[in-house]
């Protein structure tokens, strides 16, 4: 009984770090543009493909992976410079319906270039199982855990420590007086993309050993990051994990309890009781402005 | 210091600024008055590059920056302190000065920064006992200290200043037109855009008055004080 809860425990963590991924980056473009930025899950598989494209090529996973997030952290910033920068007068509406048709563009591209046939490589480490006080556990998903919280820890010293950081924050709350005290805003928004992209790719980077990477999953993972992000609350960053980790176990227990073909019900599900009951999410919470 | 030569803006076919002149010589300090809707908000955002100019020029010591961007501006020594404060809220008043000094941080970090700082805090104590609380929970005399602090860790030497008596108690009003005074004595050319011209008045030199988008008067600020026109006007005498 209480190996089977610790069990759905690491795999409904696992799988939440992911979503907690894919949520960090939605929130980090909506903090800087207002917008919903729904070519994210195509960045997660672009990350998955590419990195066994260049497994193929190398053979090794460490530098086929970390390989695939800069090239994906590249296409976040060609998208932003190409698609959003344009804009003559962005408006949350207008980048967000661009992004759908960035989504679409990207998965053509992503599956004439890479293929329809779903691809994969082993995990990280050569065992992949070990059995830690009775409790058969795989070891990629440890390595998803510890990743993803080392991500989150540099996201967060970012943002906290870094100059660069705290202009992406101040461009946040208001664009004119960040214009006023010398930051480049339009620079800032590329750099959300930018922190997107990546967030994304290491996603996919690490769960593809787990899942196997074919083109056309961008929209379910686009949805599930979507709904972790609207579960933790819209632009928080600590609501990001929150929403992600909580839809993961939601899921794990879910689909153990009840029953597997619903798994991907219950993020929808999630969703639409988010929605309804508290719209700001979990950790949401209107700004403090005193005028 | 600032010379504005037939500065003409507006926003998209809606022309707002007609052929603006004006001038602040070095370590002067000049207020404009004038009704609200008159154009001081599009001018003060021109000078500080948040709205290109249709025609015109803007000559800093010399230099035209009518086409530069508003970063760029902070190289020229110009800085603003925008109407309504725009503090940014959800951040401490310490990150708060410190973005004020972003361009001497970042790429390369200015050490002399630290003691701008302090210069700051022995100028607005309160903000020193305010130092890691989120500027949006200060009462509004604090967030106009802190817009002003802001300004003044960029190390300007010619301070743009709109409505920073906005919505603020008499008695805080006083202290801050007193801060502003003290700042021009030290060396930074001021240029005050104020609605309370009784108060401009008092704390300027030289005074525009401004109506429609066009400079109807200018004088010396007593002079100005005195005028029929510009009491039953703006003084509401």
């Amino acid at each position: 009984m209480t190996t089977t809860i610790l069990q759905l425990l690491v795999a409904g963590v696992g799988t939440g770090s992911i979503y907690a991924l894919i949520a960090l980056g939605f929130n980090v473009v909506f903090k800087s543009t207002g917008a919903m930025n729904f070519a994210q899950g195509e960045w997660v598989v672009m990350g998955g493909m590419i990195s066994a494209l260049l497994f193929a090529a190398t053979s090794n996973i460490g530098l086929a992976c970390a390989l695939a997030v800069v090239i994906v952290i590249m296409a976040g910033i060609a998208s932003e410079r190409l698609v959003i920068w344009p804009l003559r007068r962005p408006n949350t509406l207008l980048i967000t319906l661009v992004s759908i048709g960035l989504a679409i563009c990207t998965r053509s591209l992503v599956m004439l270039v890479l293929g329809k046939k779903p691809v994969g490589y082993p995990g990280f480490s050569q065992v992949s199982t070990l059995v830690l006080g009775g409790v058969a556990v795989q070891t990629q998903t440890l390595w998803i855990i510890g990743l993803t919280l080392a991500f989150l820890l540099a996201m967060h010293l970012f943002f906290e420590r870094s100059m660069l950081g705290k202009a992406l924050r101040a461009a946040a709350a208001d664009r004119d007086a960040a214009a006023i005290v010398g930051v480049r805003v339009e620079t800032t928004v590329m750099l959300s993309f930018a922190i997107a992209a990546f967030a994304g790719a290491l996603a996919g980077a690490i769960i593809t050993p787990l899942t196997l990477s074919s083109y056309d999953q961008g929209a379910m993972f686009g949805f599930k990051g979507f709904s972790a992000a609207m579960l933790g609350g819209v632009g928080s960053l600590p609501g990001a994990v929150v929403g992600g980790l909580a839809l993961g176990l939601l899921e794990a227990f879910g689909s153990f309890y009840i029953s597997s073909d619903f798994k991907d019900a219950i993020a929808f599900t999630v969703l639409l009781l988010i929605l309804f009951a508290r719209p700001s999410g979990l950790l949401g919470r209107a700004d403090v402005i005193k005028v | 210091m600032l010379e504005v030569d037939a500065l003409s803006a507006g926003y998209g076919h809606v022309s707002v600024l007609h052929r603006i002149s004006l001038r602040v010589a070095a370590g002067q300090s000049v207020c404009l008055i004038g009704a609200n809707g008159a154009g001081k908000t599009t001018l003060l955002r021109c000078l500080a590059g948040l709205l290109r100019p249709s025609s015109g020029r803007i000559l800093v010591e010399g230099n035209d920056i009518a086409g530069r961007s508003a970063s760029a501006r902070l190289d020229f020594g110009v800085t603003l302190v925008p109407e309504g404060r725009r503090v940014f809220a959800p951040m401490s008043v310490r990150e708060n000065l410190e973005m004020g000094a972003f361009r001497r941080l970042w790429p390369r970090r200015d050490r002399r920064v630290e003691a701008d700082m302090d210069a700051v805090f022995d100028m607005f104590p309160r903000l020193r006992e305010r130092l890691n609380q989120p500027a949006g929970l200060l009462s509004g005399g604090e967030q106009q200290m802190l817009a002003i602090g802001r300004a003044l860790m960029s190390r300007p030497r010619l301070l743009l200043l709109d409505e920073p008596s906005m919505g603020l108690a008499p008695r805080v009003v006083q202290d801050i037109f007193a801060i502003i005074r003290r700042l021009n004595q030290q060396g930074i050319s001021i240029l005050l855009a104020e609605q309370n011209a009784n108060m401009a008045l008092q704390s300027a030199a030289w005074g525009y008055v401004i109506a429609e988008g066009e400079i109807v008067r200018e004088a010396e600020s007593t002079s100005l004080a005195h005028d029929p026109i510009v009491r039953t006007a703006y003084l509401g005498l």
